[in-house]
């Protein structure tokens, strides 16, 4: 699943940083640099993995995505309707509400992504309703269909009730159906999972391929989970205080990993197995606050690789070492 | 009905009736919670009573009570004046007034006028004074809460430093210079009593309900859905915000019926009759420092006034329950 010569999404040198200290007619005097040059690019009908521990700026990148903050710097080039890249990294107004309809995001915890006071009904025709889609008993059917795609079945008990009279999976369904409702071409899944029983995971993840290849929809998918992040991924991106720092096709990224950062995330996966044993890497320290990193690579305080090449020269880019494996290290 | 997902023929008709049928089930839901705490309840009970006393008074002034002699504000019963010895339950040369007795079951005040009457009479306007300034109240409170609370920054800063300053001004205070300057009526207190709580205390309290609101993610949701500023405030902040602000309703009734019965007592309000005018005028002829013998010309009015302003504050303690589930035993 290597990018194709028009991908779905292409993003280059995103940037965002947010101010810290500052306040009310003064200055902040540092900034957080949540996400720091990001390049990807996810192919039509693809779907992209994010990895990394919390507070590498995972979620920010999703929430740049969809537009929830505007980027710093950067540019998000996504297709329209007619399959031409567009860059929507600073766009306002009207067609910022368009460009509303091709992305969508499902969050992390079902109790909180939907309103308490509003019926399961409108909360999934909230985005038809907004966007002036259809008359009323359209949007009825529209909503009663989807409902029924993602397992709440008769649609018609489900849509007047309420999310708390409903089980955590079945919030999660309903938050699917609500960004899939105006058959937008890219979702960011952020940890969709995370937060259901381990039992009904499956059936989420499942139910999210179908419908991904039902509806040419791509995802990128948020998660800390490198096991879901293999079920659900063609591509995985493994991000570290801000930067990619290893991208590769999944199975190549879990059997070849490079970047001692991802060694270490996959020795850290147990195996279900006392017998094998395995070389654990061990890194040193834990993540720090992102605040005005220093101009070295951002893994040196914790490398167990690292030397004075790396202390001495900037954060080394990506490069390809081959079958589109992506490495961000000077050390391999 | 179950098994039919498709029906769109008449789906805008059964939406409404849905949303109906929601709204009942939502309603008995609090409804018993409310009906469980005995406070509630006891407030509930006083506030009936009240209102049976306002809607009685019309009714009894066109059937039993003869208009010239009870009238609230204009009557005067001339069998004071024309008794050459009067019997013990008439007033007494040295004592004008008719103690309580059948005919006068309040006793009337000094100037001969039904205490009963002034009572029921005024209760109406109680209630409107009361539930109008709450209204005012609220609606400013929610707005400028969940406002300041979504957009932050200037305005945020803007109405919470306004805030402050209403919070720090002395209410009655300011309340007896404002009456004395511009003659209020009792809808003119409604309004300024509904701005002064309104973006005083109150704002603070919805402001930081809808901060907590403010971050939840149906809120992003709704965002990336394209809805604007106006619908995630008016669709997804508000409604969330609503029990809360009801809750505050019912305190402001209290305060508002209270600076009232002040502001008469100083008779600076330019009504015609109010349970504070009641006390004042008992005070204005001299009979307040005499209580227990002219019970009945202060402590009708007086406990009234706190029976009332309790009522409400009990069922709005109550009301806390219903809307904030911590509170709950269970």
């Amino acid at each position: 699943m290597t990018t194709t010569n028009s991908p779905l999404l292409k993003v280059s040198g995103l940037k965002k940083y947010f101010p810290v200290g500052g306040g009310f007619l003064r200055k902040p005097h540092n900034f957080i640099h949540a996400v720091d040059d990001l390049n990807f690019e996810i192919p039509s009908g693809g779907s992209m993995g994010l990895v990394g521990e919390s507070g590498c700026g995972k979620t920010t990148t999703g929430k740049l995505l969809v537009r929830l903050y505007e980027p710093t710097d950067g540019h998000i080039l996504i297709q329209d309707e007619q399959g031409n890249l567009e860059d929507i990294a600073y766009r306002k107004g009207a067609s910022m509400k368009a460009f509303r309809r091709r992305v969508q995001m499902i969050f992390q915890d079902p109790y909180e992504s939907l309103n308490p006071r509003r019926t399961i009904y409108d909360t999934v025709a909230e985005p038809l309703a907004v966007q002036g889609i259809g008359n009323i008993s359209e949007r009825e059917e529209r909503v009663a269909t989807l409902l029924e795609r993602v397992g709440l079945t008769p649609a018609t008990s489900f849509m007047f009730r309420f999310p708390h009279e409903l089980s955590g999976g079945q919030r999660q369904r309903i938050a699917i159906a609500r960004a899939l409702v105006v058959n937008p071409s890219f979702i960011v899944a952020d940890e969709p999972t995370s937060m259901l029983d381990v039992s009904i995971r499956t059936g989420v993840m499942n139910l999210m391929m179908e419908l991904a290849a039902e509806m040419n929809v791509s995802y990128l998918y948020i998660t800390h989970d490198l096991a879901v992040a293999r079920y659900m991924c063609d591509t995985i991106g493994v991000m570290y205080l801000g930067k990619i720092v290893e991208q590769a096709p999944t199975e190549e990224l879990l059997h070849q990993p490079q970047h001692p950062y991802t060694r270490a995330l996959i020795s850290a996966v147990p195996i279900p197995d006392p017998r094998i044993k395995r070389q654990v890497i061990d890194i040193k320290g834990g993540i720090s606050a992102p605040i005005d990193p220093p101009p070295h690579c951002r893994f040196y305080a914790r490398c167990p690789l690292a030397d004075e090449t790396c202390r001495d020269r900037p954060h080394p880019p990506l490069q390809d070492k081959g079958n589109g494996h992506l490495v961000a290290c000077y050390k391999v | 009905m179950n098994n039919t997902a498709h029906t769109t023929s008449s789906a805008p008709t059964s939406l409404w009736k849905m949303r109906l049928r929601l709204m009942r089930k939502s309603l008995k839901t609090g409804w018993d919670i409310f009906k469980e705490n005995p406070v509630g309840m006891v407030g509930l009970v006083i506030i009936v009573f009240f209102a049976l006393l306002a809607i009685l008074h019309p009714i009894l002034m066109a059937t039993v009570w003869d208009p010239g002699t009870y009238d609230p504000i204009t009557g005067y019963d001339f069998k004071t004046l024309i008794h050459p010895s009067p019997p013990s339950w008439l007033p007494q040369p040295d004592n004008p007034m008719y103690k309580p007795s059948f005919r006068h079951i309040l006793g009337t005040d000094p100037l001969g006028r039904d205490v009963l009457s002034q009572l029921m009479y005024s209760t109406r306007s109680e209630f409107l004074l009361g539930v109008g300034a709450a209204l005012v109240t609220v609606l400013i409170a929610t707005t400028v809460g969940a406002v300041s609370a979504y957009y932050g920054g200037l305005i945020d800063i803007l109405f919470m430093r306004m805030a402050d300053v209403m919070m720090m001004l002395p209410f009655i205070a300011i309340l007896i210079v404002l009456s004395s300057l511009f003659q209020f009526k009792m809808i003119h207190l409604a309004i300024v009593y509904g701005i002064l709580a309104g973006f005083g205390g109150t704002t603070i309290v919805i402001k930081s309900q809808a901060l907590t609101i403010k971050v939840k993610s149906y809120i992003e949701a709704a965002r990336i859905a394209g809805g604007g500023d106006g619908h995630i405030i008016f669709t997804h902040l508000v409604p969330n915000l609503l029990p809360l602000s009801f809750l505050y309703m019912m305190f402001t009734v209290t305060g508002a019926i209270f600076s009232e019965a002040v502001l008469s007592f100083f008779g600076l309000l330019d009504i015609r009759m109010s349970w504070g005018l009641m006390i004042q005028t008992a005070q204005a002829a001299g009979y307040l420092l005499n209580s227990w013998k002219y019970w009945y010309l202060m402590f009708p009015a007086g406990l009234s006034i706190t029976l009332l302003c309790a009522a409400f504050y009990l069922v709005g303690r109550a009301m806390d329950e219903v809307v904030n589930p911590r509170l709950r035993k269970r």
